[in-house]
């Protein structure tokens, strides 16, 4: 319980120090740059849900941010909706089909499981660009989003908008704490350790990954919509298969086991990116020694790395209190 | 409490249980002995419903089990330790054991458990005061010591607040000392929980020590059955299993 109101107050600390930034007016460029960690942030979080928490590789995770950006933004140019109720609408939406998805991938296993991922990534990729008359085909959802006002937010307004992507971000980042410090956040770690085992605790291991699935993609369609909110459009690039493995590069570049392994990735990567492009015009090269640099070099994440070395003391400690209790017993059993 | 009758299986021909018929009274300690192979493990599977037996019943407190799921068959009350002990690994001793046991709870659902895990619960202290692993609470189940890990592992089962628990040798790979405290585990915790307990074991010693019945599986069937006095003196088991010393570890060869 005193973690939950610890983790609430890193929450409200968090989305404060958001806050300050349009405060003390920092450049456009600043703002744009948080905006985007924003929304692919939450992208890399949700899939290290799957990833890290459950061990569920997935590499069409972007469906799902394509999935968010598109339903929102077809509604909003629908004029029917307004933004809260596309919102609403857009999540039911990339959750419907996370559920139809995920019953299908999570019966599978590891390599399966990935392939399939990336198989319904392409088909939904496909139609995206295929229906023309509905989705604007590879051009994307051209003519802006509009943004009526509600509840007297506008969200046309640059800084009430990065507030409003600012409360949902941290809102979603609080939600995943919450589901991987809960009993079900331990499930999936039982499956992600020994899957058998955890279905002879009586464990439903299907349902679980399931719930998971879908949770973690709707997350990533917060994602896809603050995204939206954000460049007034979407992309078919949103739902293809780079962007999923870029949200893996994040999870790798900062650290899967650690909470916010992810987020410190989205950054870094996005901070690599913004440098190489500024500087060369080899921002893969770049990027790929810089991978390469990881997983032959440290092998894990910069964030894994602390958090094992935090972890190893506190085995040690725990070792010791044992070694004692033991030379204790041992002792009384000789005398 | 737990009835087996006629049960069969093979793997492509080779039959792992021929015919198998033994009755576990409620709240009795048992013992299974047999050389490898000779189908104990095979059993254990049966009952728990790893796989369905190819023919026979299973009865459950006089319910026909046999062919329901590994999980049901879980929910209805039969927990299980592995010969080779199935942990989660990152999980520390106390984690493990309060997320088993509020997965028993069904509170592993997501829309059951709002809140954190609670880092320990009542249950998981008590199955870690009865075990003896108060001492090592804080360790990853990957760093435990051997005898540690077999110990964890029946945990996990007693998370489950089961009414039958099957032991796969719980004492394997284990030195003679710490064979006998791990025996006397297993006794302290079905005095402490009344259940049906059965468990596969190599040592003559300990078998015949503590079982209030003994059944002797070879080639996938019953051998023998009957009290430790019993068994011990039967003909076809001195023959077959035993050798000629009818004391002692003498016959049992193989351990692992
Ligand atoms: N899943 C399986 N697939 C194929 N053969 C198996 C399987 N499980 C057990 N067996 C076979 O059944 C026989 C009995 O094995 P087991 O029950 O493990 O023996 P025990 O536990 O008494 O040493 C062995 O011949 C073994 O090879
Ligand atoms: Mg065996």
């Amino acid at each position: 319980m005193a973690g939950r109101w610890r983790d609430l107050g890193l929450a409200a600390l968090g989305l404060l120090l958001l806050l300050l930034v349009p405060v003390f007016g920092a450049p456009p460029a600043i703002r744009d740059f948080i905006m985007f960690g924003m929304a692919y942030g939450l992208l890399a979080m949700s899939l290290n849900l799957l990833i890290g928490y459950t061990g569920l590789v997935s590499f069409g995770h972007a469906m799902f941010f394509a999935a968010g950006a598109y339903a929102f933004g077809l509604a909003m140019q629908s004029g029917k909706f307004s933004i809260p109720g596309a919102f609403v609408l857009a999540i039911g939406f990339t959750a419907l089909m996370a559920l139809i998805v995920g019953a299908i991938c999570v019966r599978l296993n590891e390599i399966y499981f990935a392939f399939l991922t990336l198989a319904f990534q392409m088909l939904f990729y496909n139609i995206i660009l295929g229906w023309v008359s509905f989705t604007g085909g590879d051009q994307g959802l051209m003519g802006g989003i509009p943004r009526p006002k509600f509840l007297g937010i506008d969200l046309a307004d640059r800084t009430q908008l990065y507030i409003f992507c600012s409360v949902a971000f941290v809102v979603c980042i609080a939600i995943l704490r919450q589901v991987v410090t809960s009993p079900f956040g331990y499930t999936l770690r039982m499956i992600r350790d020994n899957q058998e085992r955890a279905a002879f605790l009586g464990i439903n291991v299907i349902m679980v990954k399931l719930a998971c699935f879908v949770i973690s993609a709707c997350i990533a369609g917060v994602g896809g919509i603050l995204l939206t909110l954000f460049v007034s459009g979407a992309y078919p690039n949103f739902g293809f298969w780079t962007t999923s493995g870029e949200a893996i590069f994040m999870i790798l570049l900062g650290g899967s086991n650690v909470f916010l392994g992810p987020l410190v990735g989205t950054v870094i990567l996005r901070l690599l990116n913004d440098i190489t492009v500024t500087y060369t015009s080899h921002t893969e090269l770049v990027l790929g020694i810089v991978i390469l640099v990881l997983v032959l070099g440290l092998r894990k994440g910069p964030l894994d790395l602390l958090a094992e070395r935090w972890e190893n003391r506190r085995q040690a400690k725990a070792q010791a209190v044992r070694d004692a209790a033991d030379k204790d017993a041992q002792a009384g059993r000789d005398a | 409490m737990l009835k087996l009758e006629n049960l069969k299986k093979s793997f492509g021909g080779v039959a792992a249980t021929r015919d198998v018929t033994l009755d576990f009274a409620d709240g009795s300690l048992s013992a299974i002995i047999g050389p490898n192979g000779a189908g104990k493990t095979t059993l254990f599977n049966l009952i728990t419903g790893r796989f369905p037996p190819d023919t026979g019943r299973i009865l459950l407190a006089g319910e026909n089990i046999a062919g329901l799921s590994q999980r049901r068959i879980v929910r209805l009350g039969i927990g299980r330790a592995f010969q080779v002990a199935s942990l989660f690994p990152t999980l520390t001793v106390s984690e493990a054991l309060a997320a088993a046991a509020q997965a028993h709870q069904r509170r592993e659902t997501v829309l059951r458990s709002p809140f954190p895990l609670a880092a320990t619960t009542k249950q998981g202290d008590e199955i870690m005061e009865l075990l003896g692993l108060t001492r090592v609470a804080g360790i990853l189940s990957r760093n435990l010591s051997h005898g540690d890990q077999k110990l964890l592992d029946i945990g996990l089962a007693l998370a489950l607040d089961p009414k039958v628990l099957l032991l796969d040798e719980p004492t394997a790979g284990m030195g003679p000392e710490e064979r006998w405290r791990m025996i006397e585990t297993v006794q302290r915790l079905w005095r402490a929980r009344r259940m049906t307990l059965i468990f596969i074991e190599h040592d003559m010693d300990i078998v015949f020590k503590v079982a209030q019945t003994v059944r002797v599986l070879s080639y996938g069937s019953v051998l023998a059955e009957g009290t430790p006095d019993e068994v011990r003196t039967n003909a076809k088991v001195i023959e077959a299993y035993l050798g000629k010393s009818a004391h002692g570890t003498a016959g049992q060869g193989a351990t692992a």
